[in-house]
């Protein structure tokens, strides 16, 4: 299980080349990601985490250094074999969809990769049913809510069952309780299958539940490490546009009106089981 | 500026083979100078509702009075130029309102299709620009070519800039860095309080709702169900989960304390502040009783 599915040695991709006075998007990145990681990739605006997705299935190509999926140098000619084991959720929905309906955009991918029509159907019904979708097979994509557009553009990556789900700002328009549907269903999928997940996400609190973070600044990579490494560096955060998670953010104020806590609060439950102590011991 | 919705009705494409109906009988009054917001599920119909607020769809039942103007299901609704300059809409997804050739043109342009002189507008754009984090080089890129949460700072720009009377907020922090999002969120409640905007805010941040509004409407299957006080609205959890919502964290974190404490903190805490203080407080309270 050691295999790297994904990695950047070194990348760095401007989107305009001609212009010296543009820094470039992304610089002299490099990472790798293991299979069966579920990775969260986190940073300011325009610190550079789309372009890395793109950079990722092959919509853009790096002007200098090496992009590596499942095992193959990203180029014009491997490109379309490894996008055939990717799912990927764009940031706008909107710019993603090509179907005239809703299933049939969720077929459209199965249908290049030759998936034969009874499976193609069935697999566009059971990713629709995933996201709570099913009821709208027929309706127009551009023509649904907001929260709608995007569980259908995560059935379309699902019902391709790839190895490796790219989910940019994916759930960022649903209701509290339909993101953690949607991420709770992935994680499921995660168990089963060994699929590997780098999220894009400004939640922090999604973001804790990864197994690894990488915190991306100006282009940069700023910090890489578990959650709790990351979460733990505290106040650097805020200066790179990013906050402490809920719990971390109680357990600061708390200690400013002189409730002193020991140690770090990470999640909810923590928080809970040390105020108890604090509370009991008194 | 006061706006009712009264027994709207609305239905996509009526009259076709592929009529939708979204909207069913909704009532909901927004008092000049309140902040609202609209909470509810996913495809419940708040941006359909917003829509309304500045004529962009017209009820096909029902009426929606605006300040003075009154726009009526069957009725053919006339210059509508006003009621648009004076309710500004930051759409939930910001492609949908950018289309000018450069970062600046876009912002400027609400100002000077109402008149405002080019001088002015472009004082404005810049100033507003620098104030919702924007860099200074984006100013002359199209919007296109701009990350998704510098395409949404453009868009609330362009919408601020018009200086609108009631601000109409579609998912504004979708897509926002954490620091944006509470930035952009306490310059709007400033300008709110400042200038005495009417703000309606769209939001899945129960957070946000409860911080920021003194009023919310639950919109629920095309209804809307419920409006009250925010510390009415999340005090009752059962009526929540009928409309598959969740109180704010700071309320879960609340209840699961006093679950485990056996104590009860003093009232509902609505935001964080609020919170490390009741906790603060009870802790103390504890102590002394010792
Ligand atoms: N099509 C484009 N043309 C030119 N510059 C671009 C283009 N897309 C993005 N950029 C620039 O590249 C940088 C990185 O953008 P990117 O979209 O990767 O950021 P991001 O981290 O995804 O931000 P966000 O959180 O706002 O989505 C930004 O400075 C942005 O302005
Ligand atoms: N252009 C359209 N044509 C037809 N039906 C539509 C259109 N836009 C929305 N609908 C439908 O109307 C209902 C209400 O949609 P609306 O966009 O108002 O929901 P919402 O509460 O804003 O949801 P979200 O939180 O997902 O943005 C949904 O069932 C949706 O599918
Ligand atoms: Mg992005
Ligand atoms: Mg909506």
């Amino acid at each position: 299980m050691d295999l790297n599915i994904m990695s950047f040695e070194n990348v760095t991709f401007t989107y305009m080349p001609e212009d010296e006075t543009v820094r470039p998007a992304v610089e002299g990145l490099s990472f790798s990601i293991k299979q069966g990681e579920w990775i969260a990739l986190v940073g300011h605006n325009g610190s550079g985490k789309s372009t890395i997705a793109k950079l990722m299935n092959g919509l853009l190509f790096p002007q200098s250094g090496t992009v590596t999926a499942m095992d193959q140098k990203m180029s014009e000619e491997s490109l379309w074999k490894i996008r055939s084991q990717m799912g990927m959720v764009f940031q706008n929905p909107d710019n993603q969809f090509v179907g005239a309906t809703v299933q049939d955009d969720v077929a459209f991918a199965l249908e290049n990769n030759g998936v034969p029509h009874a499976e193609m159907v069935q697999r566009v019904h059971e990713s629709l049913r995933q996201v709570k979708m099913e009821e709208y097979l027929n309706h127009e994509p551009h023509h649904l809510s907001g929260g709608q557009k995007q569980r259908v553009a995560i059935a379309g990556a699902l019902a391709l069952r790839p190895r490796l789900l790219i989910l940019d700002e994916a759930t960022s328009m649903l209701d509290p309780q339909g993101r953690m549907e949607v991420i709770e269903t992935i994680r499921e999928l995660r168990e089963a299958t060994g699929l590997t997940v780098i999220s894009i996400t400004h939640d922090l609190e999604e973001a804790a539940l990864a197994d690894r973070i990488l915190v991306m600044n100006a282009g940069h990579k700023q910090v890489e490490g578990t959650p709790e490494d990351v979460f733990f560096a505290g106040n650097k955060l805020t200066e790179l546009g990013l906050d402490l998670p809920f719990a971390m953010r109680i357990s600061k104020l708390l200690t400013e009106a002189g409730v002193q806590l020991s140690g770090e609060h990470m999640s909810e439950d923590r928080l809970v089981e040390d105020l108890w102590t604090f509370y009991s011991k008194k | 500026m006061d706006i009712l919705l009264q027994e709207v009705g609305y239905s996509y494409a009526e009259n076709t083979p592929f009529e939708k109906r979204a909207l069913h009988h909704v009532n909901i009054h927004i008092p000049s100078g309140s902040y609202t917001a609209i909470i509810g599920h996913t495809g419940s119909g708040k941006s359909t509702v917003l829509q309304h607020l500045n004529a962009l769809l017209k009820p096909t039942e029902g009426s929606v009075v605006i300040g003075d103007r009154k726009v009526e299901a069957g009725v053919k609704a006339k210059n509508l130029r006003d009621i648009r300059r004076q309710v500004g809409i930051v759409f939930q997804f910001p492609e949908q309102q950018l289309f000018e050739e450069t970062v600046l043109k876009d912002i400027m342009f609400g100002p000077m299709n109402y008149g405002v002189p080019e001088e002015e507008a472009k004082r404005r754009a810049v100033e507003l620009a620098a104030q919702l984090g924007l860099p200074p080089e984006a100013l002359e890129k199209s919007p296109f070519d701009l990350s998704g949460g510098q395409m949404r700072r453009v868009a609330i720009a362009g919408v601020l800039a018009m200086e609108p009377e009631v601000l109409v907020l579609d998912e504004p922090t979708a897509g926002l860095d954490p620091k944006g999002r509470r930035e952009i969120m306490d310059l709007f409640h400033q300008l709110h309080v400042q200038k005495g905007l009417t703000t309606v805010l769209v939001t899945h941040s129960m957070e946000d709702a409860a911080r920021f509004a003194d009023q919310i409407a639950i919109m629920h299957n095309g209804k809307c169900v419920v409006s009250g006080e925010p510390r009415d609205i999340f005090a009752n959890e059962e009526q929540l989960m009928d409309y598959r919502l969740e109180p704010p964290r700071t309320v879960k974190l609340q209840r699961m304390l006093e679950a485990k404490l056996g104590i009860e903190l003093d009232g509902i805490s609505l935001t964080e502040e609020a919170l490390a203080k009741n906790i603060a407080l009870a802790l103390a309270k504890g102590r002394e009783t010792e």
